[in-house]
């Protein structure tokens, strides 16, 4: 189950919460070795998770946190532009129509679902930028992801990489559009209907507002 | 032309806040809603409006403070997606009295608002509201959302542009990649041929002409390409 969740929100979720950022510092921290600050309650945060960013989140059976990723808007600050211009000669990355997708984690207790938790993540990110009429997310991903994203069926155009092997680091671009979901959908079994159901559960239609407006 | 081209290039030519009142005018005549509203909460310091709003309607708003239980507001200070009316938090009694009163008022009862935000704290919102069936608002948000986001945000960047001195407005510098794009889009080269000569792909290279616009605050391509060459960033 995916839910689409604010910063300024997630309080009201404590366990997800919870495990989500100590999730993060197990994945980005201890397993890839990236330089992120972990705070005394062993969550992983930095200065995006202050913007009020809109994550999506896998919630696994028992309410923890089986994935999630963070996304921002590219007309204001976001971490590709700040950190990664080396990666994309030099090209600041802003228009109204791309948002940035980072933080792509996948929890250690998703077991053997963590296929089904990758792919339900692209799909959300996917479903939410047909939505809302995004042309293209703009992220930032180690190279193990390369061919997690081929095998999901929504492959980015790589705008540039540094590092050698596995430490690599890359920047890339993916296009949504209706094409990409059904390609999702193809490749994880995933139905389209599902990705709405998420999209719907977390941007309610208001049944206040209609029995208004009728 | 496109309904968006035509209107990104009257953009372009305006100078004054009225003109900007001009446009938003034609661009609820063009687009056939009922009202279209750009509002900047802040603008470096100062708010600004152009609007299609009845006058007494927006008096009455001013009058009772109903900035503190519109949902539009205290949606768009927190998110930043595009937000559907329909899809905000009318929970609260207040919100909802005040709905009432916007559609006594003539307000459509479907609305579009999309935030926008800018450097130091700059805040506006862009609304499209109209009277429609859901069906048929389903239909107009599908075919025109993306003309929304752009449009919103360039209405700001063109506010910022006549509002704001240009000596407070920062140039950005463009990368190799964005002069090598303009020259030789100046030069007359189709985007197939640059993405060639560049070794990427159309998509990326439409990623950095936005960019390079962007960075230039020019609407169009064609007016990226003369403000990078009048201020010598690319020579031919």
């Amino acid at each position: 189950m995916i839910k689409y969740i604010y910063a300024d929100a997630l309080g009201a979720f404590p366990l997800l919460k919870e495990t989500m950022l100590k999730d993060r510092a197990v994945q980005f921290r201890d397993r890839l070795g990236w330089n992120v600050s972990v705070d005394s309650n062993g969550f992983e945060v930095d200065e995006y998770d202050d913007m009020n960013p809109l994550y999506v989140i896998y919630e696994l059976p028992d309410g923890s946190h089986g994935g999630s990723m963070r996304i921002l808007p590219t007309t204001g600050q976001t971490m590709v532009n700040d950190h990664f211009l080396d990666l994309t000669d030099g090209v600041e990355i802003s228009s109204p129509l791309i948002w940035e997708c980072t933080r792509f984690c996948i929890s250690p207790n998703a077991g053997k679902l963590a296929g089904k938790v990758a792919a339900a993540l692209m799909l959300a990110g996917c479903e939410l930028g047909v939505r809302f009429g995004l042309d293209s997310s703009v992220g930032v991903f180690d190279a193990r992801m390369v061919h997690i994203y081929r095998r999901i069926g929504w492959t980015p155009e790589i705008l540039g990489t540094k590092g050698e092997g596995k430490d690599s680091v890359s920047v890339g671009l993916w296009e949504i559009n209706e094409e990409s979901k059904a390609q999702i959908c193809a490749k994880s079994g995933f139905r389209a209907e599902e990705a709405e159901a998420w999209f719907e559960a977390s941007f309610p239609v208001s049944d206040a507002f209609d029995a208004m407006v009728a | 032309m496109t309904k968006l081209e035509t209107f990104l290039d009257s953009l372009e030519a305006s100078q004054t806040p009225n003109d900007i009142q001009s446009l938003v005018e034609a661009l609820r005549e063009s687009y056939g809603v009922s009202n279209a509203v750009y509002h900047a909460v802040n603008l470096d310091g100062a708010p600004y409006a152009a609007l299609t709003y009845s006058p007494e309607w927006m008096d009455h708003y001013q009058e009772q403070e109903y900035v503190r239980v519109d949902p539009v507001v205290r949606g768009a200070l927190q998110h930043f997606h595009p937000m559907d009316w329909k899809r905000l938090d009318w929970s609260n009694k207040g919100s909802r009295a005040f709905l009432g009163e916007a559609i006594d008022a003539g307000l459509g009862n479907q609305g579009l608002s999309i935030p926008i935000r800018g450097p130091n704290g700059q805040f506006a919102l862009f609304t499209i509201n109209h009277d429609s069936s859901d069906k048929e608002w389903a239909r107009f948000t599908e075919e025109s959302k993306r003309d929304m986001m752009l449009i919103s945000h360039y209405i700001h960047k063109q506010v910022v542009k006549i509002v704001i001195p240009e000596g407070d407005r920062q140039h950005q510098p463009l990368s190799p990649r964005e002069t090598d794009t303009l020259k030789y889009l100046g030069l007359g080269y189709s985007r197939g041929q640059i993405s060639e000569k560049l070794s990427i792909s159309e998509h990326t290279l439409r990623v950095y002409i936005d960019s390079a616009r962007h960075k230039l605050g020019a609407l169009n391509t064609i007016h990226a390409v003369t403000t990078a060459f009048t201020r010598g960033l690319i020579a031919y």
